[in-house]
């Protein structure tokens, strides 16, 4: 599924303008998360209509991007999470970065990998229920 | 105390004479050995024997930075390579650093100044005295290392960096004299205070202090801290190094040693001598200089002259505090750094708008350079949705600023469009450092 990156200069507002032009646009976010360092971040958002949100931010002279992301529907209950990235690492699949947000009493992990073709392989071969939002 | 007084007390009548007879020759000099001079006095139709006084210098054609460059890296010099014993290089605006081969007469020369500079500060073969420029490339170390040898002290060759053993050593040999930065005393004051050591347990009595603009206050605090007289030391490669002009026990102005730099201050748009005691920019030509002698070399230190004789009984005449820079150059721990470096970097990265910002701001008595870019929108694309990879491109950045100033800088990343666009060369600058 398609995810937004955004980058966030350190600076006061800047998360806020990002936010205020999705507001405007009428996007609907479902799940977010910031990855951060002294300088700068990344936010990453999984939204109703990224395609549009992308374009809409993009007008603002917002850097943002589309990425390709794993996004897999999981019970929720212990050990779920576990489980399921123990099948990554048996394939000697990387896990780049990845969050996980409860939506409807799934949870859903979201990542990216080093390798998305295999990782695509092994979603098929052990029949992971993928997220669509 | 005077190093040579027959030079330094000269009556002004004597030293016009001698200064005419060194121009003259000097000009004969760069005719016949230096195509770009012969060239250039030719198409102003100037023949050497025009040249007799030193009144006549205002005939002869300027020299600027851009002709250092332009004739990279020998096409300046004068002497023959195998007249050369020593080079030197200097930064450049575009990669190119400035390139200074010095003869063994030459060497003698900067030694004597640089021995006119120590004993006016009140350093003798008595003494023992620590050279804290950095070795190398730079004019700074082995400049003043020569003169304290030459003069007869001791000389403890400390260079920059391990400041904590340096310290050890002013303590335990009872250094009485040392050559660095000013902002590396202030640094060096700093260091005391964390180690405990007290200036009452140190001997230093003179500190040379120049390669960067320094301020009075700053004098006084350095001066209180280190319980040292700190004393200006003025120089360029492009001429010598340091020894160019010194301060006497007086402090008021620094006594070129005119015999051998000859000093003119011109109005830098219209390139005019000023009378003596305007603020213009700094003109050397090199009265003695068999490697590299430039005439008129347009410093762009920006600052005026006096003259009459000082108390201390030299006749010389004296430069004031550098006032600025007529172009951009910043000095920033002693390297010259222009923006136009910083903008040829850039813009070799496409990942970059062709935008930037230098913050320059002292830290703990040491100058730090942040270098702030854009990331362009475009390139802002999947590969670089995680810290990691931007971070790899800024360390990229930084590498190649590092290779080109020779100072390392801080990357800043911007989002897209908050850098200003420059309207001016100055645009590019915020000076924090309150000089």
């Amino acid at each position: 599924m398609k995810q937004l990156s955004i980058f966030i200069e350190n600076k006061r507002g800047t998360l806020l303008a990002v936010l205020d032009a999705l507001k405007e646009a009428g996007i609907q976010i479902i799940a977010s998360t910031i990855s951060d360092t002294q300088d700068f971040g990344i936010y990453r958002i999984i939204c109703d209509d990224p395609e549009r949100a992308f374009i809409v931010l993009r007008e603002q002279s917002i850097s943002a991007t589309l990425t390709d992301v794993f996004a897999i529907q999981l019970e929720d209950k212990p050990g779920e999470a576990a489980r399921v990235l123990s099948l990554f690492a048996e394939a000697d699949i990387s896990i780049a970065y990845m969050y996980s947000f409860l939506l409807s009493g799934k949870g859903i992990l979201v990542f990216r990998t080093s390798d998305t073709d295999r990782t695509r392989q092994v979603i098929k071969e052990k029949s992971l229920q993928e997220f669509c939002s | 105390m005077i190093w040579n007084p027959n030079k330094e007390c000269m009556s002004r009548d004597e030293m016009s004479a001698l200064q005419g007879k060194r121009l003259h020759k000097i000009v004969e000099y760069v005719y016949h050995n230096v195509p770009f001079y012969r060239n250039k006095l030719q198409e102003m139709d100037i023949r050497p024997d025009d040249i007799q006084t030193i009144e006549d210098i205002k005939k002869l054609p300027f020299t600027t930075k851009k002709d250092l460059r332009d004739n990279y890296p020998f096409g300046l010099q004068a002497a023959p390579q195998s007249e050369i014993i020593r080079v030197h290089a200097s930064s450049g605006t575009t990669g190119n650093p400035t390139i200074v081969g010095y003869t063994r007469k030459d060497i003698g020369v900067w030694s004597e100044c640089m021995a006119r500079c120590l004993t006016a500060y009140g350093i003798t073969r008595d003494d023992t005295f620590s050279v804290a420029y950095g070795y190398g490339l730079f004019t700074g170390g082995l400049g003043a290392h020569y003169g304290v040898e030459h003069l007869g002290a001791s000389v403890i060759p400390a260079g920059t960096g391990n400041t904590e053993k340096h310290l050890k050593l002013i303590r335990d040999l009872g250094i009485t004299g040392i050559a660095c930065t000013p902002s590396y005393a202030l640094y060096l004051a700093e260091t005391m205070d964390k180690l405990g050591i007290t200036k009452d347990q140190i001997k230093l009595r003179a500190g040379a202090f120049g390669a960067e603009p320094w301020t009075e206050s700053m004098r006084k605090e350095i001066e209180s801290r280190l319980g040292l007289k700190g004393y200006n030391l003025y120089g360029l490669s492009e001429i010598m190094g340091p020894c160019v002009s010194y301060e006497c026990q007086e402090q008021n102005g620094s006594h070129i040693c005119e015999d051998h730099f000859y000093p003119e201050i011109i109005n830098p748009v219209t390139l005019e001598n000023l009378p003596n005691g305007q603020s213009g920019e700094l003109v050397f030509t090199t009265l003695t200089k068999e490697g590299m002698p430039l005439l008129r070399y347009r410093t762009r230190d920006l600052c005026s002259l006096m003259t009459g004789q000082c108390n201390c009984g030299r006749t010389s005449i004296r430069m004031g505090r550098i006032e600025g820079r007529s172009d951009d150059m910043l000095i920033i721990r002693g390297i010259n750094v222009f923006p136009s470096q910083v903008e040829s970097v850039v813009l070799s990265m496409p990942e970059f708008a062709p935008r930037y910002m230098l913050v320059v701001d002292r830290v703990n008595n040491l100058d730090t350079l942040q270098v702030q870019v854009e990331l362009r929108q475009e390139f802002f694309t999947a590969t670089f949705d995680t810290p990691a990879a931007i971070d790899e491109l800024e360390k990229k950045l930084a590498a190649k600023l590092k290779s080109v100033l020779s100072i390392s800088a801080k990357v800043q990343l911007k989002a897209p469009g908050t850098i200003e666009r420059s309207q001016g060369k100055s645009a590019h600058i915020i000076d924090k450092r309150n000089l």
